[in-house]
């Protein structure tokens, strides 16, 4: 298998950390080589968050720079205009429609960039938005939208289902596991209109 | 069996492989980690101590007892925890001593881009430096036999991507290590100058040991491929190297201090243009020139930030990279913000109100110098909020001191705030400091500390008592406020600026991240009662929006801490839903 770079990106709190472990839960029981790249610390309160999952036979760099990417999974919009360059021509594009407000934009120093999906897929083929908010609250908890993203994501993969769903049984605490599969199925599918 | 762990978990692993039996730290991102995932283990007595310093004492204690022991810390921390290393490396170990330290290169979640290795190399202590997940665990292992073998510590140098980047690991069972015997050895252990002398001495000599140990350890080695490049590299900046510059021959240094000179020497022959690429300082670069051999590094890549795979094709191969799309629309930043519900907010609500100069420090609370909340006037480095505050007050005179006020977490307080108040009260300052006690440490993602009352394992203990603390430093004036009682605390932080005498409030509400934090009801804004004055954007609450036209909460962000109700001079704050 050739290699895969995953980036996800979104906003402090938005529980990328918690999709990275499937992510790489995933990528390990499908033996091949991963790393997942994350920062913790201050831009977790709030700021920018970028995850790099990337799996293959050898794995050196465990950043993904760009033109790389071959799936970008976009927790929110802006973040989606942020880190696009970082995509490959031809990546699985998927991008949560929720928009949180960065602080610059919060007090008007700054304004929220408008039709942010449609500049994308001017550009971009392979573009799925996804309303990730609503499907989490349809499913009981706005919390789960990280896991709604995964299974958007787990569709546009070669992946089995059911590695992702253990993957997901392994990583979340045992209370939470009916509500994340629930979420993960209906991102998993989650058809466009 | 195979697992994929974080480099610091590995690290983590290794440490309890290894045997060892006693870990101290204080937090600090990129390290923090390696302790936590080490209480885990409870074959290994883990501790929080209050600071860097104390922790490494601990950790020398412990290796003088005979155990395997370790401590971990940011880049920063190590300045704080120097004094201890520089004379350990005197005395030497009698249980392996293995010290973490996590550099962050690109200053993800520090206030300064320092490189350990330069430390290191003032210590004379030896430096191992992996590059991955793997390494992380096998080097720590080969740490403890060196620092055995050669009678010192062990400096294991981590980066914020190998430290906070996962990769697959092969799990080894714990060796039984016995406690070695503590004899007493006065020439070796107390460091006076008589015993000091001689082993400076041996420092040296070791040295000289370590030096010949580079050029055969296993940790250093060649990766032949085209010999037109050779590249000198060593922790993460291995990686990028390797997918930037493909098939070219590598020496992979894994120990980079001392270094093998005739490694080196024997590299650069085989190769016709010879770079050294590493993060920060031209550490092994300069080196390398002193030897007279000619390389490039720094010429062409900046001391400043992290690298990468691109920055190297970029600055060094000249291959630039080629934007794809057409998409030319500005994205705002998005800094990091505190958090809806956070307590510091009332309080630099009020701070601002009253238009202080605010003497900062190192936590979540930072955040207070960025918009809109635009607070803080100075922050350096743990613990230094409360000796500057009392510096200008000297500079500018005590009227100063009726506009200043230092604002210190607890645990950054106890760390090393203290020290700066008891200068306060013995040197007839009359400054006001607010130590903000939020039940945890936030900043690193909620480690407990000696006000909390629980250890790292989460047992009950005892529990340091700030007002009593504060009392018995000599600081007459202190009592206990909640921020988010806006007009209590802005009569408290009143009263005590005015105070001619060295004063300590107590900001006390728990962190919103909490899970024992409950709050009211989501709230909405009526805009029918909505006057637009914008009063609640003075807030800088995350949840908060302005549209223009109108304002309102953003539910999915909302905790319903109430505290904007409390400025709405309209009560256009509603629970949501209701109108």
């Amino acid at each position: 298998m050739r290699n895969t770079a995953i980036m996800i990106v979104g906003v402090g709190g938005q529980g990328t950390l918690l999709t990275s472990r499937i992510l790489g839960d995933v990528a390990l029981s499908s033996g091949l080589d991963v790393k997942v790249s994350e920062v913790h610390g201050m831009s977790q309160r709030g700021g920018s968050v970028v995850t790099y999952v990337k799996m293959g036979e050898k794995i050196h760099s465990p950043v993904i720079e760009k033109n790389e990417a071959d799936i970008l999974l976009c927790f929110e919009q802006l973040e989606a205009l942020r880190w696009i360059d970082y995509a490959k021509k031809d990546a699985s594009v998927i991008i949560n429609t929720q928009r949180i407000d960065p602080m610059p934009v919060i007090i008007g120093r700054a304004k929220y960039p408008e039709s942010i999906i449609e500049k994308i897929q001017a550009d971009y083929k392979n573009v799925t938005a996804v309303p990730a908010l609503d499907l989490a609250k349809d499913c009981g908890n706005i919390k789960a939208v990280n896991v709604v993203m995964i299974g958007v994501m787990a569709k546009r993969t070669d992946i089995e289902k059911d590695v992702w769903l253990k993957a997901i049984e392994k990583t979340v605490k045992p209370q939470f596991v009916e509500i994340n599969i629930k979420a993960f199925m209906a991102g998993y599918n989650f058809k466009l209109d | 069996m195979k697992k994929l762990l974080l480099g610091n978990e590995a690290i983590a692993r290794g440490v309890y492989e290894a045997g060892a039996t006693v870990a101290s730290a204080y937090p600090g991102t990129p390290s923090t980690e390696i302790t936590e995932y080490i209480s885990e283990y409870d074959e290994i007595y883990s501790e929080w101590a209050p600071n860097e310093k104390v922790a490494m004492e601990v950790a020398i204690g412990a290796s003088f007892g005979g155990a395997r022991s370790v401590c971990a810390m940011k880049h920063v921390g190590l300045n704080v925890a120097a004094d201890p290393l520089f004379t350990a490396s005197y005395t030497g170990v009698n249980g392996g001593l293995v010290i973490f330290v996590a550099d962050d290169p690109g200053m993800h979640s520090s206030q300064n881009e320092q490189d350990t290795r330069i430390i290191a190399r003032g210590a004379k202590v030896p430096v191992l430096e992996p590059s991955d997940s793997q390494e992380c665990k096998d080097f720590t292992k080969e740490a403890f036999k060196i620092s055995e073998s050669f009678d010192t510590p062990v400096i294991v140098r981590l980066s914020t991507r190998v430290s906070h980047s996962q990769g697959i690991v092969e799990m080894e069972d714990r060796e039984a290590y016995e406690i070695k015997p503590y004899v007493k050895n006065p020439a070796k252990y107390v460091m006076m100058p008589a015993m000091a002398k001689k082993r400076h001495l041996v420092v040296e000599d070791r040295m000289a040991k370590l030096r010949e140990f580079s050029e055969t350890t296993s940790l250093n080695r060649i990766e032949w491929g085209d010999k037109k490049v050779g590249v000198i590299t060593s922790g993460i900046s291995y990686e990028y190297s390797k997918e930037a510059f493909g098939n070219v021959s590598y020496l992979k240094l894994g120990m980079v201090h001392p270094l093998p000179e005739k490694l080196i020497k024997d590299f650069a022959k085989e190769v016709e243009v010879l770079y050294v690429i590493e993060e920060l300082e031209p550490f092994i670069e300069n080196q390398c020139l002193k030897m007279g051999l000619k390389v490039t590094g720094k010429a062409l890549l900046p001391v400043t930030g992290e690298y990468s795979a691109s920055l190297i094709r970029s600055k060094v191969l000249g291959q630039q990279e080629e934007k794809q799309n057409t998409i030319d629309a500005e994205a705002p930043v998005r800094p990091p913000v505190m958090c809806a519900g956070c307590p510091h907010r009332g309080m630099y609500y009020v701070l601002k109100k009253l238009k202080l100069t605010v003497s900062g420090d190192i936590g979540c609370y930072t955040l207070g110098a960025l918009a809109p909340v635009e607070s803080m006037d100075a922050c350096v480095c743990m613990g230094a909020s409360i000796g500057m505050a009392h510096g200008m007050e000297k500079a500018m005179g005590m009227d100063a001191a009726r506009k200043t006020v230092a604002v210190i977490g607890d645990s950054t307080f106890i760390h090393s705030g203290i020290t700066g108040l008891i200068d306060i009260v013995y040197n007839k300052g009359t400054s006001t400091v607010l130590i903000l006690d939020n039940s945890i440490t936030g900043m690193t993602g909620h480690q407990q500390n000696p006000t909390t009352g629980y250890t790292i394992k989460g047992e009950p203990t005892r529990q340091v008592d700030l007002v009593k603390l504060c009392q018995a430093v000599g600081v007459e004036r202190v009592r206990v406020c909640d921020p988010f009682d806006l007009e209590a605390f802005e009569k408290a932080v009143r009263e005590e600026i005015a105070a001619e005498e060295p004063s300590v409030i107590i900001s006390q509400r728990p962190c919103a991240l909490l899970k024992n934090v409950k709050f009211g009801p989501l709230l909405s804004i009526n805009r029918e009662k909505c006057t637009k004055c914008r009063m609640c954007m003075k807030l800088g609450c995350p949840a908060i929006v302005d549209r223009g036209d109108h304002l309102e909460i953003n539910s999915a962000l909302c905790v319903g801490c109430g505290l904007c109700t409390k400025v709405c001079r309209f009560n256009a704050m509603e629970k949501a839903g209701g109108h």
